[in-house]
């Protein structure tokens, strides 16, 4: 029984996901789309719930309550369907740590009941450039390799749907750099990929994002929807002793949020008439230049966090 | 695609997996050989002291030349020290309750003249098998040492008859300890207290030690059934069990110099079902245990009962009933059936029909009760 499955049909159609651990809501109500060959972003402060989403979504987790499909399968009763079609890169490395490089690859591959074993294998040993490392004991590599290894042995059945739980996380830079180039190779030839990750250079490679805090989604869409959907404006100001003078800002009436970012400071409010004129008295200021720009993403997180968390308060 | 409960190839794959993981665990490799040998050993001093001088006393009746020469005979070898000589049947017996003597020699009146005729006087040694390790070899070095001594000292005077056959009965008489243990006895069981031991053990710590370090996650991700996974964690250590067998057999054979009487492929055979039995005990442990220390408490939870109510350390006849039946309910028990039958008795497959089913039902219904036990999600 194959599933009616078009290009536009979503990857993962999951609504309402909730989860809760000894009575603790850890995931609340939580409903995504993911489009096909899309790279979908997950992103959120550590604890928010991220991998327990992510385990839900492959079958590892029992929600409390949930609807919706992934990969067209009804995500509570059909997750052998879901789980021959998705590749799960756990956050935490998970392969055999006294197995080699080939040895979890070819395990992987009868798990899968792949054909042409071998060949596969070797193919995606070339294609990681595993090279010499492919008789290593896969305990034995750094963080990187494993990382790639991790990868290859969640591709290795070609699935449609990857499910990467912060895959960069303790990677260095330049090899974050290609894990995302490959990443959108891998989309461009037709996979889709949810990604989460807390990075939010990160953020601005994917196509689509959600954002979520403490187990609730806070916001999904494109990074620029995400932008307009907050309503935000931001100005920028640099120069001068910037800290202190955030501290000026803080509390006066429009300014909603003064981010403070290296060189610059984000100065942000709700209503832009409001924000404009609370700025303005400071525009005469030696020393510092006042831009008005767009808020980034990072600003809009931690809006919502905090207009989410003073609305539990009150 | 349809989707199966069970697949040959995952099946091979859980396999292969876990071979090359046992083979390079030494930690593992290295207790599976250890704890045969240390057992052994342990178990093969316990059983083999050849403690020697130990005191006796002699209640002499006749007090002959003859029966002198067999005491001095005993003082001289040296498994006997002839501590009170010449005492009367009641101090002997007192002596021996008291633990002040391990032997009682008893000629009886006329020993002599009876045996010159003929007439097979009773020779009796009396022995305290509290500790039976402790007077084995003494006594069989008794049987022995009485008619040779005869030969030696007083061909000449004996009948023809008498010198080719003693007319004499010796007879020897345990007390405290009419139930025999021996080495015989003790070595085929241990052959089941090791596997129990290590087999359960080792497969409860094998998936616990996946759910510790996450690759269980990674497995549970995959198509991989149940089944597979517990039967292909089971595969590997079944060849384990056997080189466990092997070696046992051959130091029960070198150093206690048992042989199997009956069949030996018999025996390995019928080994199978045991060893799948405790495996199946620890993978359905390792469902249920949260760690590694669970899952070694439960172990030993098994464990324990095994030795003690199987009949391997006590006679299952003398346990009230419901230790009997706790002990038909273990595996160990019927092993033990099995085990001493075959190497002691040369029992026939015939006679072996009961363990053998009782075996394969407890192997069944611990493998129900990890199926059904066994997540297949991580909460
Ligand atoms: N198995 C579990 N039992 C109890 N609490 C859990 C379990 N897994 C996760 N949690 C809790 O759920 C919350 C969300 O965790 P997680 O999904 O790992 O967040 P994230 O991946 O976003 O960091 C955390 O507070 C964590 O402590
Ligand atoms: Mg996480």
């Amino acid at each position: 029984m194959k599933p009616v499955v078009t290009a536009s049909s979503p990857a993962v159609d999951a609504r309402n996901v909730t989860k809760s651990f000894d009575g603790r809501v850890v995931v609340n109500r939580v409903s995504i789309q993911v489009r096909r060959g899309e790279i979908f972003g997950f992103l959120g402060p550590n604890g928010s719930g991220k991998t327990t989403f992510i385990r839900i979504l492959c079958g590892l987790l029992r929600p409390d309550h949930a609807e919706g499909t992934c990969l067209g399968f009804d995500l509570l009763h059909r997750r052998d369907e879901i789980k021959r079609r998705i590749g799960y890169m756990t956050q935490k490395y998970s392969l055999y740590e006294d197995l080699t490089v080939e040895e979890n690859l070819q395990l992987m591959a009868r798990l899968y009941r792949l054909d042409r074993r071998r060949e596969r294998v070797d193919a995606m040993i070339e294609r990681m450039n595993f090279g010499d490392r492919r008789r290593q004991l896969s305990g034995a590599m750094s963080g990187g390799w494993k990382q790639r290894l991790a990868l290859a042995s969640c591709l290795l059945h070609d699935p449609e749907l990857l499910l990467l739980d912060e895959p960069t996380a303790g990677v260095d830079p330049a090899a974050r750099r290609d894990f995302w180039d490959e990443l959108h190779n891998l989309t461009a030839s037709g996979i889709t990929a949810l990604v989460s990750t807390h990075y939010m250079d990160e953020a601005e490679r994917c196509h689509r994002l959600a954002y979520l805090a403490y187990g609730n989604l806070l916001t999904q869409g494109t990074l620029h929807e995400v932008v307009a959907a907050s309503g935000l404006s931001t100005w920028t100001v640099q120069g001068g002793n910037l800290s202190a003078f955030a501290v000026e800002l803080r509390g006066l009436p429009g300014i909603e949020q003064v981010v403070p970012f290296g060189e610059s400071v984000h100065v942000t409010g709700s209503d832009r008439a409001a924000l404009t004129a609370a700025v303005q008295p400071f525009f005469s200021r030696p020393g510092l230049e006042w831009r008005e720009t767009a808020a980034n993403l990072e600003d809009v997180f931690i809006y919502l966090s905090q207009q989410r968390a003073r609305d539990n308060f009150q | 695609m349809r989707l199966q409960l069970f697949s040959p190839a995952r099946f091979v794959a859980v396999v292969i997996k876990e071979f090359i993981q046992v083979r390079r665990d030494r930690v593992t490799l290295g207790m599976m050989i250890g704890i045969p040998l240390v057992q052994l050993v342990i178990f093969g001093f316990a059983i083999n002291t050849n403690p020697k001088y130990l005191p006796t006393a002699v209640v002499d009746g006749d007090m002959s030349t003859f029966t002198r020469s067999i005491v001095s005979a005993m003082n001289n070898s040296e498994y006997f020290r002839i501590d009170k000589d010449l005492v009367s049947e009641k101090e002997a017996t007192a002596l021996l309750r008291r633990g002040e003597v391990q032997f009682i020699v008893t000629f009886p009146e006329n020993f002599t003249r009876e045996l010159l005729r003929g007439r097979h006087p009773q020779l009796l040694l009396q022995a305290d098998a509290s500790d039976p390790g402790t007077v084995g070899y003494a006594v069989s070095s008794f049987q022995t040492l009485a008619p040779e001594v005869l030969r030696r000292d007083y061909r000449p005077v004996l009948p023809g008859v008498a010198v080719a056959s003693l007319p004499l009965d010796i007879r020897v008489q345990r007390c405290f300890n009419p139930e025999i243990e021996t080495p015989i006895n003790v070595v085929p069981g241990l052959l089941g207290v090791i596997l129990t031991m290590t087999m359960a053990f080792i497969t409860a710590l094998s998936m616990t030690r996946e759910k510790e370090r996450g690759t269980m996650e990674t497995l549970l991700s995959t198509p991989v059934r149940p089944l597979e996974v517990m039967l292909g964690k089971i595969v590997p250590y079944l060849l384990v069990g056997y080189v466990q067998i092997g070696l046992i057999l051959v130091i029960a054979w070198a150093v206690f110099d048992i042989r199997v009487v009956g069949s030996l492929p018999l025996l390995l055979l019928l080994s199978l079902f045991f060893i799948a039995a405790n495996l199946a005990v620890g993978v359905t442990i390792s469902t249920i245990a949260r760690n590694q220390v669970q899952a070694v408490q439960m172990s030993i939870f098994f464990f324990l009962p095994s030795i003690l109510l199987s009949g391997f350390m006590f006679p299952r006849r003398g346990m009230p009933e419901w230790a009997q039946w706790i002990g038909t309910a273990l595996p160990l028990t019927h092993y033990l059936q099995i085990v001493r039958g075959i190497i002691l008795r040369g029992t026939l497959l015939n006679d072996l029909w009961t363990p053998i089913m009782a075996m394969i039902v407890f192997f069944l219904i611990v493998v129900m009760i990890g199926l059904a036990r066994y997540r297949q999600t991580l909460d």
